[in-house]
């Protein structure tokens, strides 16, 4: 793997100062000149001093009195003295965004090992996705040179606003939260005006996810990966005009004019063929086409900030779970391995990670504000493949689920909690480790429990 | 996508109507709920997919559901419909259809949607919506006024408020939840055709209503199915759930 001219021309963009373009593309930075301060701008500058120190102190505060990490506080207080923090921050860093329904976390997590390869990197690593989390994540390392963002699809124009990131990488789209976030369509123009604002942002986009594809099709500098798309019910018809799509699977094309773009990266079976056309191995230590394909998108941003491919593909093999997606730890004193689903297309992907296995299966689905209150979306997932598995159903939306499975004919068993699951009579017989399938929130407690252990 | 030929009458043909354009909120599932209830029954039973690129809407199905969508997707879905008006000929001649959410749109007279233009519909249910000032979210409950049904429970999720005409019945009064957001009343009924804002899916959560419908397909009476213990349950917790 080795970058082309094309991905490697526009590297070192945004790097203090303006950026202007000329139609080739070629960039060049405009020095500021140096002159006495204005009023105005000591002002602006003791503002955002005041900001960082009130935000580091609502922090420590936070941290101090047990209420979690501080993060979010911090990056709140000081966002409130000072609106245009964030611009401020990033304006001496590159900076990847990463949005998309699934796999944000994981992404960022490899884009921000791929990016420690050429520096320092920074990184919302803890999932908290809007500004106040940036802001946060950001002023606990001022001196990065890196930062990889995970940003909610929603909130991406409001980060757009305020600074054109390096490179913006959109995953995929897809149902989830109905209740919450709005119907797909809506999402999709949402992130379409979003780089309507960074006409300069290099966009890495998943060329197999019609939606992904309306998003970026109409900005000047898109990179297309290809890895497939394996829940396609969301993209059914053209996002712009409604049409049926034909060959959903293939090289379709609309009567509106949008079409599948031609893949730059292509992720098969067992890696990644790149742009110049090598073929790389991905055996990753997470498992599943999904992570070789995050790998890819993780790849592709690093190639675009000039980051060396080896170095960076090294890196991101060495990732093994990101926010406790995937791990392997222990709970209740059983081995687990633990797994997000939270829409009917992670169900799916999931689902097909532990098909390969026999292993005792954990499913547990709550619905509070994150999750959204709407469970109907079980019924969009193929849990008739469970038959046969011995599950174990838990969390506030157990019997939604136990319903679910009654139909599909699988067998399961209503706990009162994952302990209790875990303990159950029908699984102690077997010392293989339990797959523990939770959606959102019930996942995130599932992680905390296990960090205190 | 299934077309498979009518050989055998005794076999259900349950349509899934353009799930490409309604079928938001995991509204197969009322699909899966009636096939499965015919099964446990020993009847046989084909869930016969028909998406927006068919021809037109085959005739020959014995139950037709429509799911819910956006509002691009509901104008599309009522132009596949008209055409060749196969839905009209079946509700004439008696054949059950379920709406929900922007099926319960899509069958009725007309609908105005977020942009502030008019829609017709289908004309099946005398049931006419527009938007409303916000969206209605969060448990539903019901009683319902078809006979032997009782409470119906849901998830409602949507903007538009509905009014029932003269030549439509509501499907029930509301307990708790928006509904219609008209008359304290819920969903819309003629003859065969239900409509209701009610998800999560509406027949799996209310297997009275399901077998109300199968019962009109099968042309007579259905035994009973032993009862679940977590449907039991799920009905008993989500009646209890506000909001
Ligand atoms: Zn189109």
């Amino acid at each position: 793997m080795t970058d082309t001219t094309r991905q490697g021309a526009r590297g070192g963009q945004h790097h203090g100062g303006e950026s202007c373009s000329r139609p080739s593309g070629q960039r060049w930075r405009i020095v500021p000149p140096r002159g006495p301060e204005t009023g105005r701008a000591t002002l602006h500058r003791l503002r955002t001093g005041l900001a960082l120190f009130a935000g580091r102190l609502a922090t420590n505060t936070s941290k101090r009195l047990g209420l979690g990490s501080g993060g979010i506080i911090g990056g709140r207080v000081a966002l409130a003295l000072q609106p245009e923090l964030l611009g401020e921050l990033v304006s001496d860093k590159r900076v990847v965004v990463i949005t998309g329904t699934n796999g944000k976390t994981t992404t960022t997590h490899m884009v921000a090992e791929t990016l420690r390869a050429a520096g320092e990197a920074v990184s919302n690593a803890t999932g908290a996705n809007m500004l106040d989390g940036h802001v946060a994540a950001l002023m606990t390392r001022p001196r990065a040179d890196f930062a990889a963002l995970e940003v909610d699809e929603l909130h991406l124009a409001q980060l757009t606003e305020r600074f054109q990131p390096a490179v913006l990488l959109l995953l995929n789209l897809s149902r989830d939260q109905l209740d919450r976030v709005g119907e797909i369509r809506s999402v999709e123009a949402s992130i379409r005006q979003a780089l309507a604002k960074a006409p300069r942002s290099r966009v890495i986009a998943n060329a197999d996810d019609p939606n992904i594809v309306s998003a970026a099709f109409d900005h000047p500098d898109v990179v297309w990966v290809s890895g497939g798309c394996r829940w396609k019910h969301d993209a059914l018809n053209c996002p712009r005009c409604g049409a049926f799509l034909e060959e959903v699977d293939g090289e379709w094309k609309c009567v509106c004019g949008l079409r599948r773009p031609r893949p730059d990266w292509t992720v098969d079976d067992t890696g990644l063929i790149a742009p110049d056309g090598s073929h790389e191995e991905l055996s990753l230590p997470l498992p599943g086409q999904i992570n070789r394909v995050n790998a890819t998108f993780a790849l592709a941003a690093s190639t675009a900030l000039d980051v060396a491919p080896r170095a960076a593909l090294e890196r991101v093999r060495a990732v093994q779970e990101a926010n406790g997606r995937y791990e392997h730890t222990v709970l209740a004193g059983r081995t687990v391995r633990l797994l997000l689903a939270k829409n009917p297309a992670s169900w799916l992907e999931m689902l097909d990670l532990v098909a390969d296995n026999t292993r005792p299966l954990v499913l547990v689905v709550n619905s509070r504000e994150a999750d959204g209150h709407d469970v109907s979306w079980l019924w969009d997932i193929d849990f008739e493949r469970l038959a046969g598995r011995t599950v174990l159903v838990t969390g506030e939306r157990a019997l939604d689920l136990a319903v679910r499975l009654r139909y599909a004919e699988v067998p399961c068993e209503v706990t009162s909690d994952v302990q209790q699951a875990l303990h159950s009579a029908s699984i102690t017989g077997s010392d293989q480790p339990a797959e523990v399938i939770a959606n959102y929130t019930a996942f995130r407690d599932l992680f905390a429990k296990r960090q205190r252990q | 996508m299934t077309e498979a030929p009518l050989t055998d009458e005794s076999t259900v043909r349950i349509a899934l109507v353009v799930p490409d354009l309604l079928g938001t909120y995991g509204d197969r599932g009322n699909a899966l709920v009636l096939a499965q209830r015919l099964r446990w029954r020993g009847y046989r039973a084909e869930i016969v997919t028909v998406l927006s690129s068919a021809e037109s809407l085959p005739e020959s199905c014995d139950i037709y559901l429509l799911g819910g969508g956006e509002d691009v997707a509901q104008q599309a879905a009522v132009s596949f419909l008209r055409r060749g008006n196969g839905l009209r000929r079946a509700v004439d001649s008696g054949t059950a259809v379920l709406g929900v959410c922007g099926g319960l749109q899509v069958l009725g007279t007309r609908f105005t949607t977020g942009d502030g233009k008019h829609h017709a519909g289908l004309g099946l249910v005398d049931i006419e919506t527009r938007p409303g000032a916000d969206r209605a979210i969060g448990e539903l409950g019901t009683r319902s006024e078809l006979p032997g049904i009782g409470v119906l429970t849901g998830f409602e999720n949507h903007l538009g408020r509905s009014e029932v005409g003269d030549d439509a019945r509501p499907l029930g009064r509301v307990l708790h939840g928006t509904g219609n957001g008209a008359d304290g009343v819920e969903g819309g009924v003629t003859g065969r055709v239900v409509c209701t804002y009610l998800h999560g899916p509406v027949l799996a959560r209310n297997p009275a209503l399901a077998d109300t419908v199968l019962s009109w397909a099968v042309g007579a009476p259905l035994d009973g199915l032993p009862d679940f213990p977590e449907l039991e349950r799920l009905r008993a917790e989500r009646t209890r759930v506000r909001g």
